[in-house]
């Protein structure tokens, strides 16, 4: 992989996507629509305008790329931190929980009425949502895997339904803000949120983050110990074991750096977006997650594109039930099949 | 907080549990027998509620709710034999697909419901399953009316769990099956048809769990919405790690966690000073606590658990 200095940058890209099975993801993803068409005609809809709808909603105009990206960057986070925990074979299900408390962390820092030099309040607010979602929430499941042999699938799906819970109670109680009407908290200070990018978008600094991250989880992954036990005891979890890695101590660096991309997810979305917490925020991100993960093949650079492709479908998915009549479910009906499909390829079966 | 230990609030209390534990209970025996047989199928939270729409839906139209009750059934055992494809045949990482399964079911459930009731914000209500109480044994005092007025698949559930237990210690069946589930390759040297006994035990979990899902709507509600079972498939198959993969463990299992449940609704209903998003929380909780204090190290599961087998390996 060191020896591509000579092709451009192009072939080089070019070779990665090839690499990262990208093709087999995209041909499973456009079977998967195949069969949400089918869906639709049996429904009584026509699955052309349905389409068209959702493309044109999703990339007919500058509002609407910027709308489509918004959407794309906590699944980049959320993917990513999704495989990261795949990698492990932590079967971490609990994205959408720590994406919840990620954001109720930074909403914590981001509502404090300080004044700092410029642009710390925002790299605090990131800090407190890494923290949060990976350090304190992600760090439960992995304990209890590693220690006391509880399954993780379990155990984060009911932290998830504890955070979202956790989350409406905290709006409608302790973290309400008192001048409102609605269950919302305070809104950040201005100094805590994500600026603007593009005037008159919502395209704010969050994508170029996720994107950031990204290639820092490509170098985590490939290039450094952590990765390195976190793929080993992926991999071979007994040959890792003779090979003196600790796989208590590996989970749990899974499982933080894990939890905390999601968390990261919550609080850009509440520092770029929402701008305060509010119940039910986010549309399904932390589930989704599991099918960006699944389809970019558990690599950042295919995470990046399949985000890109889920957010399209989610910011899509209304415009599509306006024109067309297609309930907005049918996305869920799409990512179903598309992790199923997905979970009988080879590269899990090896995997076992 | 006087109100808590009166006759009817403890009578209607325990009536409500074992009423909201029979589809628990039941949707878990299933899913052991799956389990047993080495298949771990995460997609039965999406069969649950697609059999509790399936029931209700079925039963709203027809006007016979046990229509709606055969129907969960075919649906749920029609998707236990996808998850048996895709694990048995196609060797799909389980965990994964059942994931991707319940997602499916969630999805393709606010679809077809969609259809079927429109957008509505009162969901529509039917009378469903009712009470069968058995002769004279329902006129104990309050024994009476917690164990002896409920429906009859009720009574079903409990038969199902001695049926269960003979089948596993006594028959040949029941031997194939623990065979399979301990060690596929032995099994498959020992003349065992792996493939059909993982088919058969998963289709069976997933036809339980389309059973236990319309009980949901047609014995425990009577009405459906798209979070009916919010995570009542997964503490099932919690239920199934506390029971130790044993029948009368499981059945111990099914009444705690519905005790937690009884217990929210309860509270829910007569406007318990803690907040309801608390309240709401109560069943995952309890749910967590129990598998951190009993699910230790020897767990006792089937060897193969969660495992695709390659024939002939």
């Amino acid at each position: 992989m060191n020896s591509d200095s000579n092709i451009g940058l192009f072939r080089s890209i070019a070779l990665r996507v090839w690499q990262s099975d990208l093709i087999s993801g995209v041909i499973v993803v456009l079977a998967s629509l195949l069969l949400g068409a089918v869906l639709m005609v049996i429904y009584g809809s026509n699955p052309l305008i349905a389409y068209s709808a959702l493309l044109k909603s999703a990339f007919g105009s500058v509002n609407n790329i910027s709308e489509t990206l918004i959407k794309a960057c906590p699944l980049v986070l959320a993917g990513l931190g999704t495989a990261v925990a795949y990698r492990c074979k932590f079967w971490n299900i609990g994205s959408e929980g720590q994406i919840y408390v990620g954001a109720i962390t930074a909403t914590l820092v981001g509502t404090l009425p300080i004044s700092l030099p410029f642009g710390l309040h925002i790299v605090l607010v990131m800090i407190a949502g890494f923290l949060g979602g990976g350090g304190l929430y992600a760090l439960i499941p992995a304990f209890l895997k590693g220690r006391l042999k509880v399954n993780e699938v379990i155990s984060t799906i009911m932290l998830n339904y504890i955070a979202i819970n956790l989350v409406a109670y905290l709006v409608h109680g302790p973290m309400r803000d008192a001048e409102s009407y609605l269950p919302i908290s305070r809104r950040f200070v201005d100094a805590a949120n994500l600026p603007v990018l593009i005037s008159r978008t919502r395209f704010n600094l969050g994508l170029i983050i996720a994107l950031l991250v990204a290639i820092a989880v490509y170098f985590l992954i490939w290039r450094t110990v952590v990765g390195y036990r976190i793929r080993a005891i992926g991999e071979n979890i007994k040959a890792a074991r003779v090979g003196g890695i600790n796989p208590l101590r590996t989970l749990l660096w899974a499982g933080l750096i894990s939890g905390g991309l999601s968390g990261l997810a919550g609080s850009i979305e509440i520092a770029g977006i929402q701008h305060r917490l509010i119940e039910h925020f986010s549309p399904g991100y932390g589930y989704l997650a599991i099918a960006v993960a699944l389809v970019g093949n558990l690599r950042p650079l295919g995470i990046v594109v399949s985000a890109i492709l889920f957010g399209a479908l989610l910011s899509g998915s209304n415009a599509m039930q306006t024109a067309a009549d297609v309930p907005a479910t049918i996305i869920y009906v799409i990512e179903g099949m598309i992790i199923m499909i997905i979970s009988a390829r080879l590269l899990f079966r090896r995997a076992g | 907080m006087s109100e808590f230990l009166t006759y009817n609030f403890i009578s209607g209390f325990l009536a409500s549990l074992l009423r909201v534990g029979t589809p628990i209970l039941i949707v878990a025996l299933g899913e052991m027998v799956a389990e047993r047989s080495g298949v771990l199928n995460l997609g039965i939270e999406g069969i649950m509620l697609a059999g509790s729409f399936t029931g209700f839906y079925l039963g709203f139209i027809s006007g016979n709710p046990w229509v709606g009750v055969a129907g969960a059934i075919m649906v749920g055992g029609a998707l236990g034999l996808l998850v048996a494809l895709l694990s048995v045949k196609w060797r799909a990482n389980q965990i994964v697909t059942g994931i991707g399964l319940w997602i499916f079911c969630l999805g393709l459930v606010g679809f077809v419901n969609r259809k079927a009731f429109g957008i509505i914000s009162v969901p529509p209500s039917i009378p469903g399953l009712t009470a069968d109480p058995i002769p004279f044994l329902c006129n104990i005092p309050m024994i009476g009316k917690i164990f002896f007025s409920q429906n009859i698949l009720f009574y079903f559930s409990w038969l199902l769990v001695i049926a269960i237990y003979y089948m596993l210690k006594y028959t040949s069946w029941g031997l194939n099956l623990k065979a399979v589930g301990e060690n596929p390759a032995v099994a498959e040297a020992a003349g065992i048809n792996y493939g059909m006994v993982r088919y058969i035990s998963v289709a069976f979990g997933g036809a339980m769990a389309g059973l236990g899902g319309a009980i949901l709507s047609l014995y425990v509600f009577h009405f459906f919405t798209d979070q009916i079972t919010t995570g009542m498939g997964f503490i099932a198959v919690a239920v199934v790690f506390f029971g130790r993969w044993r029948p009368f463990g499981v059945l111990l299992g099914s009444f705690v966690f519905a005790t937690a449940s009884a217990l929210q609704f309860r509270l829910q209903a007569m406007n318990f000073p803690l907040p309801y998003q608390i309240i709401l929380m109560l069943p995952y909780v309890t749910t967590l606590l129990i598998l951190i204090i009993f699910v230790r190290r020897k767990t006792g599961g089937p060897a193969s658990l969660g495992m695709a087998y390659k024939k002939g390996k």
